[in-house]
């Protein structure tokens, strides 16, 4: 049987690993090179690395950490985060990186995200989706440059147009939940679930196994959390921890 | 000396990092005198089938690696695209493989199971039908990262060397000889990937 991939979603800041809560406020916890050999050690699924000021400051890719990263990391690594240009992208793979993740260009240029796929074929793509509710309204709309900028668009209908696009994967995240672990968007997740045919990564809010094992159920093929593995639950001391196997066999494996 | 062949198709930086890891070097090259040199071969590779037999005749160095795996006889590991290179034909582009295993390459066909995504994406457990010095200390149920679109056949079951089930169960390992391939990536399966490394180096 394919395995459910739990997959840590460490924050890139300045060279530096952080941790946001909904989108705010980034905490320092550590060092990103430390924090890989440790996942290697507790043999992680998959990592996944986003700079979260790479866009807002309009800075491409950090190539020089990346690079680091990659050479410590024997596991699936995709990355996020700054990337504008198919050369980006190119660059980006030939250091060793499994997944290209794609953000605020996927709507500013959906050219260049065909393109990639083009070139890197679907499985090498991945749409990342920011959601976050209206104040007023509640209704949910997809927002880009780390959070900062409402599409208008909603998440089912974004979502779909990833897939057509030709993404191999979407990562569907939930601002608001973000940070806190207190459970995933478990609605979110399954109308994007419902909505398209691609793998689902769920992120945004997983405080416990338990959330992960939910998050399943409501239909994606994938987990992700970020506070989950970098934090001791009550104290937020930081804690890098990861399930062991037989953990993971017997909550969501099964 | 080991050279992992570099024909502009993806991701070698982590196969040589891995090498590394497990205590021996390589070297990264598309030329034809350092491959010839080399006393292990390793062909990695991501992406459309037809491109990557488009790049190894564009960089004519089809005839130095059947030279390398047919004559010499030097170990040989084909990874992911890299490994169905090595069959005779795929679906992806309709264009003949190196041939030296006989197997077809093949798009995953699974409408009878729904709830099966294509890419075969993640973590998946192989199971290892008879001994080999690659597999060894590696026991069934090891698992290993695969992403795939496409899987090899094998036409003989001498030619294969590990199973997974993906729907259906197909074969994720080959060999014929010194020539064997993995579907997955053993430089992204960190423990597991180690050892199948230094089998390689070391038993192959």
């Amino acid at each position: 049987m394919l395995r459910t991939r739990i997959i840590p979603c460490l924050l890139l800041k300045d060279n530096k690993l952080v941790k946001t809560v909904k989108f705010k406020n980034p905490t320092y916890v550590g060092d990103p090179i430390n924090a890989i050999k440790i996942f290697n050690d507790k043999e992680v699924d998959e990592l996944v690395f986003l700079d979260i000021t790479a866009s807002k400051e309009k800075k491409g890719p950090n190539f020089k950490l990346i690079s680091e990263i990659t050479t410590e990391c024997f596991m699936p690594l995709g990355y996020g985060g700054g990337i504008t240009t198919i050369d980006e992208i190119e660059k980006l793979f030939n250091l060793g990186v499994e997944k290209v993740i794609l953000n605020s260009i996927s709507h500013l240029h959906p050219e260049v995200l065909k393109k990639a796929i083009s070139i890197f074929g679907s499985q090498s793509i991945v749409a990342s989706i920011d959601v976050k509710k209206h104040w007023l309204t509640k209704k949910q709309f997809v927002f880009i440059i780390g959070g900062e900028q409402n599409t208008g668009i909603s998440p089912i209908e974004y979502a779909k147009k990833m897939e057509d696009l030709g993404v191999g994967e979407i990562i569907i995240n939930s601002i608001d939940q973000d940070g806190t672990m207190s459970g995933y968007d478990l609605q979110l997740i399954k109308s994007i679930s419902d909505s398209v045919k691609i793998p689902v990564v769920a992120l945004g809010g997983a405080g416990s196994l338990e959330d992960l094992k939910l998050a399943k159920q409501n239909g994606a093929s994938a987990v992700a959390a970020g506070s989950l593995f970098v934090f001791q639950k009550t104290h937020r001391a930081v804690l890098i921890t990861y399930p062991k196997t037989e953990e993971i066999n017997k909550i969501i494996n099964h | 000396m080991i050279v992992i062949v570099d024909y502009k198709m993806g991701n070698l930086g982590s196969i040589s990092n891995i090498i590394k890891k497990v205590g021996h070097s390589s070297v990264i090259s598309s030329d034809i005198e350092i491959i010839k040199n080399a006393s292990k071969i390793i062909l990695p590779g991501v992406g459309s089938f037809d491109k990557a037999m488009q790049n190894l005749n564009e960089l004519n160095l089809i005839e130095i690696l059947n030279e390398k795996a047919l004559i010499e006889k030097v170990p040989f590991l084909g990874i992911c695209l890299g490994m169905q290179l090595l069959t005779n034909y795929s679906e992806e582009g309709n264009v003949k493989g190196l041939g030296w295993i006989d197997a077809e390459v093949k798009k995953f066909e699974l409408s009878e199971f729904p709830a099966l995504k294509i890419p075969h994406m993640g973590w998946n457990e192989v199971e290892m039908p008879s001994q080999h010095p690659l597999c060894d200390e590696l026991y069934d149920n090891s698992r290993f990262y695969f992403v795939h679109s496409y899987f090899a056949a094998c036409n003989k079951k001498e030619n294969i060397l590990m199973r997974t089930q993906f729907g259906r169960p197909f074969d994720s390992a080959i060999h014929n000889k010194n020539i064997l391939g993995v579907q997955f990536h053993p430089e992204k399966s960190h423990k597991f990937g180690m050892k199948l490394f230094k089998n390689f180096i070391e038993k192959c």
